[in-house]
């Protein structure tokens, strides 16, 4: 059984339908205990990063989906459900604008990093529409992070990084050795210069089997993970940003609405089933 | 990169869509699931549900058409037509739908626009605004309500700019000038919002050739384009519009 969690912000039924499609047994749920059960767990991306967690975490559901994760029960958080494997996000915090908020909402904390607001200009001036809303390619990231997940460092430790003050150097290490967002290979790979390169690359993430580099799924969001050696899958916008990552062997987030993205959306539900089938 | 978008818009009415429908092959041709399942299978980006039902009591088919939909469909849809509070707009994203478009009662309350962005998030909530060229000048355009019988007296410009600084996602933008005539979007209406906004702008009324779509994209710079009786009536697939489209250089997704 995967469990569809529900905390309660909106309509679950596409999910639930798109995982029934893809072969697999879905039930909507609300309860810790079924998410302690459930042999898959699938965190859906409605409402905003601060409501979600705060209901989340008066649900205890915050505290069950970290503990599945860590016991290597397969996870796929879509969109917000990805932000949500991160240690914060600025998004409905309530001094969102401010950088130097202390009042960012908290994640799983399963990998590191802040969920931030996209750009609305690039790195060259140019002026993007955001939200990011419609469908955009996923490849996998330019510099290629190898195995990904495969030494992720942020659920092995404790989860008191909300005690961590911002500017804790604990908290830069976390950080560092995440590779610089390859902007303008990725730029150029999508410009249809290097396409060629480009597809010869290919997903090295078991969710995306048998997908070709470039296939297009629907996105609609305003703020992006941060990057690093997780991430699996690459989008550009008006800056490059992870619209795949991973974790371990089986916990995965996606930015974008697998759901709600036609044949290919229905391909990577059918994996993440088979992952969750074993 | 994002793919310019294509998105086939029915017009519903007691949960049958109206105003041409012309598949010989459909089960039902009126039924507005099965069409969209058909503009999913041909590569329709979206799909919109403009509820045209007269009283809100009738309205209770279309929530249960976008949970229909919600079921049924995997691809995103929105929901159009007669939102008057957020407790409405609510009934309907709780049913599923991924969008709603707001017309007439945002211009009466324009806080209806921020407290739908606030509740559900900007994404969620396209601003329709049906406009009309002011007569002698062809640089001003008119925001019209009521499907287009009251005019307002207000600059269609600046009531997109206030509706994206209130939180609006993307705009719908309806030209009522070209809404039916086939002679394509008017894109300097569609220009003239397209830049005065920082979100996506969706070009409506007027396709009636294959070149309209692009040009609605080069010359209105908009950010995806609508239309509704060339695709019903089966003149145009979605997949022909695409690859036209791709042949002008613009990036869809085939």
């Amino acid at each position: 059984m995967i469990a569809v969690v529900d905390y309660h912000k909106g309509n679950l039924m596409s999910v639930e339908r798109g995982i029934e499609a893809a072969g697999g047994v879905a039930v909507i749920t609300d309860k810790a205990d079924d998410i302690a059960r459930a042999d898959g767990i699938v965190l859906p991306g409605v409402g905003a990063f601060a409501d979600a967690s705060a209901t989340m975490c008066a649900l205890g559901q915050l505290e069950v989906v970290r503990e599945r994760i860590a016991a290597g029960v397969p996870f796929l958080g879509i969109c917000l459900g990805m932000h949500l494997l991160f240690e914060e996000g600025v998004e409905g915090a309530p001094d969102e604008d401010d950088e130097a908020s202390t009042h960012n909402a908290r994640g799983l904390a399963v990998l590191p990093g802040v969920v931030v607001r996209m750009p609305k200009v690039a790195a060259d001036g140019t002026a993007f529409k955001v939200p990011h809303v419609g469908w955009n390619t996923v490849a996998p990231p330019a510099e290629s992070a190898g195995a990904a997940g495969a030494d992720t460092p942020v659920l092995k430790q404790s989860w008191a990084r909300t005690d961590r003050p911002l500017d804790d150097p604990a908290r830069a290490e976390l950080r560092a050795g995440a590779p610089a967002p390859a902007d303008s290979e990725l730029n150029a790979a999508s410009s249809g210069a290097s396409m060629n390169a480009l597809e010869k690359k290919r997903f090295d993430c078991p969710l995306f089997e048998g997908i070709p580099v470039g296939e297009y799924f629907y996105f609609t969001h305003s703020y992006i993970a941060p990057t690093g050696p997780f991430v699996v899958g690459e989008t550009a916008h008006s800056v490059a940003f992870p619209s795949a990552v991973q974790y371990g062997e089986a916990c995965f987030g996606v930015q974008f609405h697998p759901e709600k993205s036609s044949d290919a959306g229905a391909a990577v539900l059918r994996n993440f089933v088979k992952i969750v089938k074993g | 990169m994002l793919a310019k978008r294509v998105i086939p818009c029915m017009d519903v009415k007691d949960g049958r869509v109206v105003k041409g429908v012309n598949f010989v092959n459909l089960r039902d041709a009126g039924d507005p699931i099965e069409l969209a399942q058909r503009y999913d299978a041909e590569r329709a980006d979206e799909v919109i549900f403009l509820d045209i039902t007269a009283t809100s009591d009738d309205r209770a088919t279309t929530v249960e058409l976008a949970s229909h939909a919600s079921e049924q469909l995997h691809l995103p849809y929105c929901v159009g037509g007669g939102f008057r509070s957020v407790a409405d707009i609510r009934r309907m994203i709780a049913a599923g739908a991924d969008k709603v478009s707001v017309n007439s009662a945002a211009v009466a309350n324009p806080q209806l626009i921020s407290d739908a962005a606030y509740a559900f998030g900007t994404q969620a909530i396209l601003c329709a605004i049906d406009a009309k060229q002011v007569a002698g000048n062809p640089n001003k355009w008119e925001v019209y309500v009521h499907g287009g019988r009251k005019a307002t007296g207000i600059d269609a410009v600046e009531w997109a700019r206030g509706a994206a600084r209130r939180g609006a996602g993307e705009i719908l933008l309806t030209s009522m000038d070209r809404d039916g005539s086939r002679e394509g979007f008017d894109c300097a209406l569609t220009r003239a919002v397209a830049r005065a906004v920082d979100i996506p702008v969706i070009a409506s009324g007027g396709v009636g050739k294959l070149e309209h779509f692009a040009q609605g994209i080069l010359e209105g710079e908009a950010d995806a384009v609508l239309a509704a009786s060339v695709f019903h009536f089966g003149e145009f697939t979605i997949r022909q519009v695409k690859e036209h489209m791709a042949s002008c250089g613009i990036h869809v997704r085939l």
